[in-house]
């Protein structure tokens, strides 16, 4: 059987939160969807805002404390990301940002990611194309079609009133079917490795 | 002498935050200086600088402020905290250094760095781009210059040379000891262990795993280079400490210099950045017990470096540190080191030594080769 890891990494600030509800449901779906493919899965949740302080002095600092280089070799070794922003301002959180800063800008070339994100109304739905799907271009992440938003009336809708609701469980399928058929087809990640020597010294001292 | 002890120094001008006042630059440099003339008088065997053309930092001219440091004492070593092989004209680091070598009769070496700060290179028609390039150019025409009369060159940095000669050549013909120095660049390592020469943690801002991962890597190309066994290649480290009788004095009387430092301040707590890198402050004893873990994970090492003097800490209590350094904690760190080295580590080199050991390569080539041993 295949072996793959995710990582789900959801950056609400309230617990519990709306955001890591979301994460959740897609990080079960996907994990169903593998699971379907024959793969079996191991699934990492980093909770960014368990991680906050450590990241405010890893940009100061240059350097994550112990438990934030947990968080960070759980992100870049996975093979597949589910990543849940709250919508701050039409655009991802402020730390949900600042967790990204602190990895290699190499560090997610070529990984799966499923974009989702949570907010007070549906009309910010569209900041998940506008802001957050670019940060991920811009990471050389593969980004799956399907992006997931979840407003207040997604989780309202009542037993009888599936429409709202239903909508929510149709994205959530689709874009972990989505997510899953990539992380399927991934080779195991294995993140580079920062002090390892990649050229030897007659090659330095050709190349200058 | 078995392994080195000493002081390194950024030369920040930084403001005291329990006062707000600053020293002027020049009441800076004349307490740097003053610092190196208690180096020497409490029994430290290094003063270190640091080369910045940036405020805050005054040391911009190492070999001016090391060379009246020569004057004043008598057996200090003098070295520098970085030089930047980047932006300095290499030709000029090798006159400049030979000439103070001449000057201090042999009491100097260097450290060689890239610099960090962007916009420094610009200002000496560089990029920081080509840090490493830089580095590695430079170095190889600095190190002909200082071993070979007339020199022709031709590279990518700087205008080429015809027949060019250095001078002064170096004392004895024996160049300063350099120290590559490096945080994160495993290529540096590569390059100290090519050259056989030493290389220097800064071991300071960042987790100890950085320094060991590469310590560890300059000494397995140490080896493969030839030079000798991995446990001979020559290491420095630094460290950061900060002394009171008792442990709580300390730390309540460095807490304000620490929130408010640069680099560090108004990030993690002092408790936090002292579980995660090797700052301590407490106790002299406290200060030996961490200082002797170093070797745990870099293995038996030639030079240990204290920065004691940054983050606006008035100059009357960095002389207090030098006195507790020299009093407390390096007589026993010599001892407990020394007893506790593996056989077969040399010794941190130093002219004489280096001069003994270019005579013995001279007289016996196809001879036994020397078993010097320290001196």
């Amino acid at each position: 059987m295949k072996q793959r890891t995710l990582a789900v990494v959801s950056a609400g600030l309230s617990q519990p939160s709306s955001t890591r509800l979301l994460a959740d449901r897609l990080a079960a779906a996907t994990r169903g969807e593998l699971e379907r493919l024959g793969v079996s899965v191991d699934t990492n949740f980093v909770e960014v805002r368990d991680h906050a302080h450590d990241i405010m002095n890893n940009l100061l600092t240059g350097f994550p404390s112990a438990a934030l280089r947990q968080a960070i070799d759980a992100v870049t070794n996975a093979d597949g990301l589910i990543v849940v922003t709250p919508i701050f301002n039409a655009s991802y959180s402020g730390l949900f940002k600042s967790f990204f800063d602190v990895l290699d800008d190499s560090a997610l070339v070529g990984r799966p990611v499923l974009l989702a994100a949570t907010g007070g109304s549906a009309r910010h739905s569209l900041a998940l194309e506008h802001a957050v799907r670019p940060m991920f271009s811009y990471l050389r992440a593969l980004s799956v079609p399907t992006s997931v938003y979840a407003a207040p009336e997604d989780w309202a809708g009542a037993p009888g009133d599936a429409q709202a609701s239903g909508a929510l469980a149709d994205r959530i399928r689709r874009a972990a079917a989505e997510l899953a058929e990539l992380v399927e087809r991934h080779e195991p990640t294995k993140a580079a490795d920062p002090f390892a020597l990649t050229t030897t010294f007659e090659e330095l001292l050709g190349g200058s | 002498m078995g392994m080195q002890f000493g002081i390194f120094t950024v030369g920040d001008v930084t403001p005291d935050p329990t006062n707000g006042t600053a020293p002027s630059e020049h009441e800076r440099i004349k307490a740097m200086t003053t610092i190196a003339l208690k180096a020497e008088e409490v029994g430290l065997d290094v003063f270190a600088t640091g080369e910045h053309h940036n405020p805050p930092f005054v040391p911009s001219s190492p070999t001016t402020m090391l060379g009246w440091i020569a004057a004043k004492t008598s057996k200090l070593l003098l070295s520098t905290a970085t030089t930047l092989i980047t932006t300095n004209d290499p030709v000029k680091i090798a006159e400049d250094y030979a000439m103070l070598q001449h000057l201090a009769d042999g009491r100097v070496d260097l450290m060689l760095g890239r610099g960090n700060t962007g916009p420094v290179y610009p200002w000496f028609g560089q990029d920081i781009r080509n840090g490493i390039a830089l580095a590695i150019e430079n170095y190889s025409l600095l190190h002909r210059l200082w071993r070979e009369d007339v020199v022709d060159w031709k590279g990518k940095f700087r205008t080429p040379l015809q027949a060019f000669t250095s001078t002064p050549a170096p004392l004895d013909g024996v160049p300063p000891f350099v120290w590559h120095g490096s945080i994160r660049s495993p290529e540096i390592a590569e390059q100290a262990a090519y050259y056989g020469d030493g290389f220097f943690a800064n071991h300071i801002f960042w987790p100890k795993e950085h320094t060991q991962r590469m310590v560890g890597l300059y000494r397995q190309r140490f080896e493969h280079y030839g030079h000798g066994s991995a446990d001979q290649a020559i290491v420095g480290l630094g460290g950061q400490v900060f002394m009171r009788k008792n442990s709580q004095d300390a730390v309540k009387e460095f807490r304000p210099y620490f929130d408010n430092a640069p680099v560090y301040g108004h990030g993690p707590s002092l408790e936090e950045f002292s579980a995660e890198t090797p700052l301590t402050v407490g106790s002299p004893q406290q200060v030996i017990d961490r200082t002797l873990g170093f070797r745990e994970y870099v293995g038996d090492y030639q030079r240990q470096l204290f920065l004691v003097d940054h983050a606006g800490l008035p100059l009357k209590t960095v002389l207090e540190q030098l006195d507790m350094l020299g009093e407390e904690v390096v007589p026993v760190l010599r001892k407990e080191f020394a007893a506790i080295r593996k056989p077969g580590v040399p010794d941190a080199p130093t002219h004489a030594s280096l001069v003994e050991a270019a005579a013995a390569k001279n007289s016996t080539v196809e001879a036994v080769p020397a078993g010097k041993d320290g001196q």
